[in-house]
């Protein structure tokens, strides 16, 4: 065990995990937090806290994560690239650590231009492989990036996303495996449509042996209408809807599209349970987190299982 | 070369209401390839201040002289018999030029008129484009002669990002991916093993003033 957190304990026992997502309000109110908490505590593994998304400013990830251990459920800490130089970030991983947290998804973040304060100076001191590289040299050395003792290591589970999708396709399980040298434990992925891509990224993974090296887990985000699956199309980088979802979607009565972005997420669940290489599914609910108690339901992932 | 743009007039406009007597003080290097701070554009922007002010009945004499370089010492020197005669002189230079035209006559405000912009090359008439933040660790040898540092939004040294969309960046559909490119050229060169390699945290040279001083000079005792 690298941590021991609930997440990892759930991996490396082999059992196909589930984590959800919880976007921190925008604003002081705990209780807002706590009550998304509620429809995702017992449903999934841990939770990811987002971290500023979309370059928007909102209640900080590790504090949202505090929040989220006192009631009782493991967060995954989001830290961006973006915001904070390496000083900022290590002081963070610190306190983080000592308040409990014990997963961190490392990324480079959503520019700036993006979100409320498109006139923000961007950080980016180090970049998100760097920031992988280190919360390990943290961990695993027991050293500051500067190279200096840090007493008492943090033991994080280093997590990592990845986009299977964007151009140029055949570089990016090339990317994944940088990434899994430079030394993640798990991999969460960008939201899949396109499954047949998918698969192939996923083979190619296989074949590559980096299944191996670390955890995959599938990232998936039910539509809720024909207007999202478009903009996810149109707008969201780096996003590939194929048009077929678009056109099941506008099959059924507007009020029935919900309903059938979550048979499609239940459908792509279930062929993830089967797909080797991938060892378990992130669910990206945005803004629903009360479906996840019924999608996890309908997924049959319940009970979560308990390992010591 | 170095690029500038002009500042807005009002903005010129704010930073001289106060002074009678002005000289503008242009550079005949690189702000006069890019067409922002030569000869020409100081009578320009003399002879629109001059009305601006005759407008506001308050009356401005306002001369121009362009140096061949203002970052040069020995073509500041030609100044200084001038500039005693004028209460505040205007800089139409790159931010280098106007600091050491600052530097020479310590006692006279020197106003900027320019905005300095970077490193750019010339795409075509009136047209440049940045290339370099002269970050001081160049990783150009690395990523196919393209600069992850200048070309990535985000600055990436181990790109692309998630956000890379065919092709172009998440900021724009008309900004290229920078490491897009990076993987088209190495593709090309037969060298896409260098993008296996995790650059470590990279060691800003650039947050401290930087002095250089080239192997077999020194620098002079006072």
């Amino acid at each position: 065990m690298k941590a021991g957190s609930n997440l990892e304990k759930v991996l490396t026992a082999g059992h196909f995990a589930f984590t959800g997502e919880l976007g921190p309000p925008r604003g002081t109110d705990a209780e807002e937090v706590r009550k998304k908490a509620a429809f995702l505590k017992g449903n999934v593994d841990a939770v990811n806290i987002t971290d500023n998304q979309t370059a928007v400013v909102r209640m900080a990830s590790w504090a949202a994560c505090i929040i989220l251990i006192q009631e009782g459920l493991e967060p995954n800490f989001q830290m961006v690239c973006r915001d904070r130089n390496r000083l900022a970030m290590q002081a963070d991983i610190l306190g983080a650590y000592a308040h409990g947290i014990r997963n961190m998804l490392c990324l480079s973040g959503d520019h700036c231009q993006f979100g409320d304060h498109p006139q923000a100076r961007g950080v980016f001191d180090i970049d998100s492989m760097q920031l992988i590289s280190m919360v390990k040299k943290m961990r695993d050395e027991g050293k500051f990036l500067g190279g200096a003792d840090l007493e008492h290591p943090p033991q994080i589970f280093i997590g990592a996303a990845a986009n299977p999708f964007a151009d140029p396709f055949e570089w990016r399980v090339h990317r994944l495996a940088k990434k899994i040298n430079a030394g993640v434990d798990f991999i969460q992925t960008q939201c899949i449509y396109n499954m047949e891509k998918f698969r192939k990224y996923i083979q190619q993974a296989n074949d590559m042996g980096l299944t191996e090296k670390a955890y995959i887990l599938a990232g998936v985000t039910p539509m809720k209408s024909v207007g999202m699956a478009k903009y996810m199309k149109n707008r969201v980088p780096g996003m590939d809807v194929p048009d077929d979802i678009i056109a099941r979607l506008q099959g059924v009565a507007k009020d029935q599209q919900a309903e059938e972005g979550i048979k499609i997420a239940l459908e792509q669940i279930e062929e993830f349970k089967e797909m080797k290489g991938v060892a378990g599914v992130h669910l990206m609910a945005i803004e629903w987190e009360h479906k996840v108690p019924e999608i996890a339901e309908r997924a049959k992932v319940l009970p979560r299982p308990t390992v010591e | 070369m170095i690029v500038a743009k002009r500042k807005p007039f009002d903005e010129i406009k704010e930073l001289l209401k106060s002074y009678k007597k002005v000289l503008n003080v242009g550079c005949g290097t690189c702000v006069a390839v890019c067409l922002v701070g030569g000869e020409k554009e100081v009578a320009v922007l003399s002879a629109e201040i001059e009305m601006a002010r005759k407008l506001d009945d308050n009356p401005i004499q306002i001369d121009g002289y362009t140096v061949e370089r203002q970052c040069d010492r020995e073509y500041l020197a030609e100044l200084d018999e001038m500039v005693e005669k004028y209460d505040a002189l205007i800089s139409m230079a790159c931010g280098v030029g106007i600091q050491f035209l600052a530097e020479r006559f310590p006692d006279k405000p020197v106003l900027p008129a320019v905005d300095t912009s970077g490193l750019a090359v010339n795409q075509a008439a009136g047209w440049y484009e940045e290339r370099c933040r002269s970050c001081s660790s160049c990783v150009l040898g690395w990523t196919g002669g393209i600069c992850p540092v200048t070309m990535c939004a985000k600055g990436l040294y181990n790109g692309p990002c998630g956000g890379t969309n065919k092709g172009s960046c998440e900021i724009h559909k008309d900004q290229p991916c920078a490491w897009y490119k990076i993987y088209e050229r190495l593709l090309r060169q037969n060298r896409l093993e260098n993008l296996m390699r995790v650059h470590p945290a990279n060691d800003w040279k650039d947050q401290t003033p930087r002095t250089l001083i080239q192997p077999g000079y020194k620098k002079p005792e006072n």
